[in-house]
């Protein structure tokens, strides 16, 4: 609660660890280290010391060349569909290692905190205090005042779920001012369908429904710090500009099979979203049952293809019952036949692969459904940082010219863009050819400028034009100048999930002529067709001559369910059926610097402090008593003023 | 700088203050209200004070390095008048306050004298004047850093401390003296004490280099000290008087005849010392008013000895 405080010491190189771990006279230590020297060896090391009491870590610019993934080596490892009851041989990354560059830094326990520095300018006056201060003079100890610096992040919760959900269950019951200790993770999922459909009630068991899913978030090492753009971002604007296209076609309407896009919320920490939904879906809780899906698509990692191959990954322990081969082959087929004329080479990976982790996987633990994976590495992952801070725009190579204005950046399609729009014009087509349709499907395309918008929006900068005419009036706070991140957090309904939201609402939705009034109550105009749409009354664009803007009402088929683990409805908090990913509560993390004073000056201090409190007391107390005698003038017979 | 720093600021600061306080302020209910209205009276100076400084850096150009400093001064110098006009107030005030407590008293004396009135003013001052200059000190003295990232002194909180317990000690002297000047009307005491608080609070100018304003203002304590104690009625033989008593320490209480009285006549005496008991003895023939100075514990069987003693018929008066 008090913070750690620490002496400075900046680590360049691996040789000056060495002070801090056994030669420095000044314990603990407060270490400020590089970016590149971040690795697993280095924090193991200081994880076993006791002269430290906390690191700040300065990110590293550029990223660094050998990679840095803070992920596990095989992510999200036992929630998914291999175990020891289905394909044992591809449980546990037995078959193959996904993340070969991950170090499991974000599942260690470490008991001081770490502070990571993304502003050069910070990093540089924390380098000059040590500069000034600490810095051993010819080869001599230095001397005190030394520059320290203290850092605030106490965490009330411990151990593991389990001991820090049963004391905040324990709190709320009995206590009149409930000091809860974690909370879990959860948010919303964000789903739509290309038909609409009446969610109060369950669909008819003999539709068909295709799924289309990505995961919308990420993860890194630091709270709160988590890009995401090859995990997670490049695959979910791949998919809404996938629905947008799809949208655009005439006859969707009367396609024999419905399209469901999913966009899973928590996928990052052991398949929140998933497991929610397929547990909704197992309890009659969701419109659509587990028997109307038809087949499966998901968009994993796709936005660093090597020249321009796209790898389909299945499942082979399903594909080996015989009514499931059949199914995944046509699949395979409408890809690769979409994916004529366009810049993709479709290609399939080894029949004996296991899946990547993906979302797919818990819906197959539940049933043997047809599906495959998009991703763009065959057997390992070709993104170097997965699930760390390093994993941004410039990560998916997106790159723009120099002196662009904002609204030219956001309007300038990157090659990366075009690369991804590609990808989605072959997913449309797919899609639309697995859904029944017939028709020539050259002219389905994606836009490219519409993905590059969207690219710039949840990479760059949310707060962008374009952003701020599909969002509702009173949302001001949803958009934000910084660098967006996508962690799932704790609050319900983080920016990534609203935004993804209000821009399926705006790709797929269609604008009707409602009032204000009519489009936030639509139960009161009577029309049968109300209860399958959602109505959002967005405030529109700025008008270019004047400062106000033009807001409209948008219909869609965009819905929100929970996205939060099963595992804490049924109040297992040691599940390892579902996930019990909890975030500790905390007051406020913060830091500063400052001199710190030796010991001997302090205890100085006290001493002369107490001698002199001793002195002036024996001293008042003798001139008290010899006051008759101090203070009387010779001549007076005794008659005294004091 | 940790508790250490704390307490031992603390206790420098105010240790001497808080010697005086136990053993001269809180036996007496009546100098504890003088102490803490006093302290109330330069608390309001202090306000006033503030609020014009206050007003005059607010309609000024924050940028201007040399008006500010200037602003300052000028502060720093209207403070100090304002706390001296503030301490003329009080002591009008507390000429008004023995009036009213000579008519409350059953013998026409007032139970306390301006003098002491004057010291525990002083010591009122001075209290909330070290408690406003050392409190946000003391807390930042808690955190676990020091003074000295922006090229300070790394001796702040104890040059602090140290001003701190001048100024309490300056107050209290400047009180006495301040008060005499007033009852005597000795006006050059008065711009004396006027002057020495000037050169006092001006010293502090020369901070960071608290040679400066350290060593001038304990000269001054010492000097003003001696001031006001030649003032309250010492000299040195009184100082040497009492170490040499210190040595060979003369066993009785008692007991020095206060005045004799005839049964008849009973004029108003001379208000006895404070702390004495006053003790009226009938006897057959006469009627001694003794009175007792506290010097050391009285034994009341001494008392009592000493009496017979001296009522011996043909016996010489004695002091025992």
């Amino acid at each position: 609660m008090s913070g750690d405080t620490g002496v400075i010491h900046v680590v360049e190189k691996e040789q000056d660890l060495k002070w801090v771990l056994t030669d420095g006279p000044h314990p603990p230590y407060m270490v400020l280290l590089e970016g590149e020297l971040f690795t697993r060896e280095l924090m193991l090391q200081l994880k076993g010391s006791s002269r430290i009491s906390g690191l700040a870590v300065a990110i590293s610019k550029p990223s660094p060349a050998q990679g840095f993934s803070p992920g596990l080596k095989c992510p999200n490892d036992g929630f998914g569909v291999y175990s020891n009851n289905y394909g044992p041989q591809y449980a546990h990354c037995n078959w193959t290692v996904w993340n070969p560059l991950g170090n499991g830094l974000a599942y260690e326990d470490f008991n001081f905190p770490i502070f990571l520095l993304e502003d050069a300018n910070e990093t540089q006056v924390i380098k000059q205090c040590y500069q000034d201060h600490n810095l051993p003079q010819n080869g001599s100890v230095p001397e005190y005042p030394l520059c320290a610096m203290q850092l605030f992040a106490h965490m009330h919760a411990v151990t593991n779920t389990v001991t820090c959900m049963r004391r905040s269950s324990l709190q709320t019951a009995f206590s009149l001012n409930p000091e809860e200790v974690c909370d879990a993770l959860s948010d919303y999922n964000v789903w739509s369908t290309l038909k609409p459909i009446n969610t109060s009630s369950k669909i008819d068991p003999m539709d068909e429904v295709i799924i289309v899913a990505t995961r919308i978030d990420s993860h890194s090492f630091f709270w709160n710090v988590a890009p995401g753009a090859e995990s997670a971002v490049a695959s979910f604007v791949t998919h809404l500009a996938a629905a947008e296209a799809l949208h655009k076609v005439p006859d969707v309407q009367k396609l024999p099979r419905n399209i469901m896009f999913t966009f899973f919320q928590g996928e990052t920490f052991d398949y929140i979203g998933s497991s929610r939904m397929v547990y909704d879906m197992q309890m009659d809780k969701f419109p659509i049952r587990l028997d109307n899906i038809h087949s499966f698509l998901e968009l994993s990692q796709v936005a660093l293809r090597n020249s321009s191959v796209l790898w389909v990954h299945t499942d082979p322990v399903s594909r080996r019952n015989e009514s499931i081969q059949p199914q995944v082959k046509t699949l395979v087929e409408a890809l690769i036949n979409s994916s004529m004329g366009a810049n993709v080479t479709l290609q399939e990976v080894s029949q004996s692969q296991p899946l990547p982790p993906s979302s797919f996987q818990r819906f197959l633990r539940a049933k043997q459904i047809p599906g495959v994976v998009l991703a763009d590495h065959r057997t390992s992952f070709q993104n170097r940082y997965y699930q760390s801070m390093y994993d941004t725009a410039e990560n998916i190579l997106m790159k723009y010219p120099e002196g662009l204005s904002p609204e030219e950046t956001l309007d300038y399609v990157t090659d990366t863009a075009k690369s991804l729009a590609e990808v989605a014009t072959v997913v449309a087509r797919a899609l639309y050819q697995l859904a029944g349709g017939t028709g020539n499907t050259s002219a389905i395309q994606a836009d490219p400028r519409m993905v590059s918008r969207m690219l710039y929006g949840f990479l760059i900068k949310t707060n962008n034009s374009w952003f701020q005419s599909i969002i509702k009036q009173d949302l001001k706070g949803l958009l934000g100048d910084e660098l967006p991140q996508h962690y799932i957090a704790v609050t319900t309904l983080v920016n990534t999930t609203q935004l993804v939201q209000y821009v399926l609402a705006n790709l797929t939705g269609t604008v009707v002529n409602f009032t204000k009034e009519e489009c936030l109550n639509p139960e009161k105009t009577p029309n049968p067709e109300k209860e399958m749409y959602v109505y959002t009354w967005v405030q529109g664009s700025r008008d270019p001559n004047s400062t106000s803007r033009v807001p409209f009402c948008v219909q869609s088929t965009v819905h929100l369910t929970k996205a939060a683990s099963p595992a804490f409805e049924l109040k297992q908090w040691g599940s390892t059926e579902y996930s019990t990913w909890t975030e500790s509560r905390w007051k406020d993390i913060r830091a500063r610097i400052f001199l710190v004073a030796s010991k001997e000056l302090e205890i100085i201090t006290l001493v002369v402090g107490i001698a002199i409190l001793i002195l002036s007391l024996l001293a008042t107390y003798f001139i008290n008593a010899k006051a008759h005698v101090l203070f009387s003038s010779p001549g007076d017979g005794g008659a005294v003023a004091y | 700088m940790t508790l250490a720093v704390f307490f031992g600021c603390t206790f420098i600061a105010f240790g001497p203050a808080l010697g005086l306080f136990l053993f001269t302020v809180l036996r007496d209910p009546l100098r504890i209200i003088i102490l803490i209205a006093g302290a109330f009276f330069w608390l309001v100076s202090l306000l006033l004070s503030s609020l014009v400084w206050f007003i005059a850096v607010k309609a000024s150009d924050p940028g201007d390095e040399p008006l500010q400093k200037g602003l300052l001064i000028f502060g720093v110098l209207f403070s100090v008048l304002l706390q001296e006009a503030f301490r003329f107030l009080y002591y009008k005030l507390l000429r008004k306050a023995i009036e009213g407590l000579v008519a409350l008293s059953e013998d026409g004396c007032s139970p306390i004298s301006i003098q002491q009135m004057a010291y525990v003013a002083g010591l009122g001052f001075g209290l909330m004047s070290g408690a406003f200059s050392m409190i946000n000190l003391l807390a930042d003295a808690l955190g676990p850093g020091t003074v000295g990232i922006h090229g300070d002194s790394q001796l702040y909180f104890l040059t602090s401390a140290f001003m701190t317990m001048v100024m309490i000690f300056l107050h209290t002297f400047w009180g006495i003296l301040f008060f005499h000047g007033c009852e005597t009307q000795h006006w050059w005491e008065m711009a004396a004490v006027i002057l020495t608080h000037l050169i006092v609070s001006g010293s502090t100018f020369w901070n960071p280099l608290y040679v400066g304003s350290l060593v001038p203002s304990y000269l001054l304590m010492f000097a003003t000290g001696a001031w006001a104690y030649v003032l309250s009625g010492g000299c040195t033989q009184n100082l040497l008087q009492s170490l040499r008593a210190e040595r060979d320490k003369p066993p009785a209480r008692i007991l020095r005849v206060h005045q004799e009285l005839s049964p008849s006549a009973a004029p108003c005496l001379p208000c006895p010392p404070s702390g004495a008991v006053s003790w009226d003895l009938q006897l057959p023939s006469l009627q001694y008013h003794f009175s007792l100075l506290e010097w050391g514990s009285p034994d009341l069987s001494l008392l009592e000895a000493g009496v017979r003693g001296l009522l011996q018929p043909g016996s010489s008066q004695q002091t025992v």
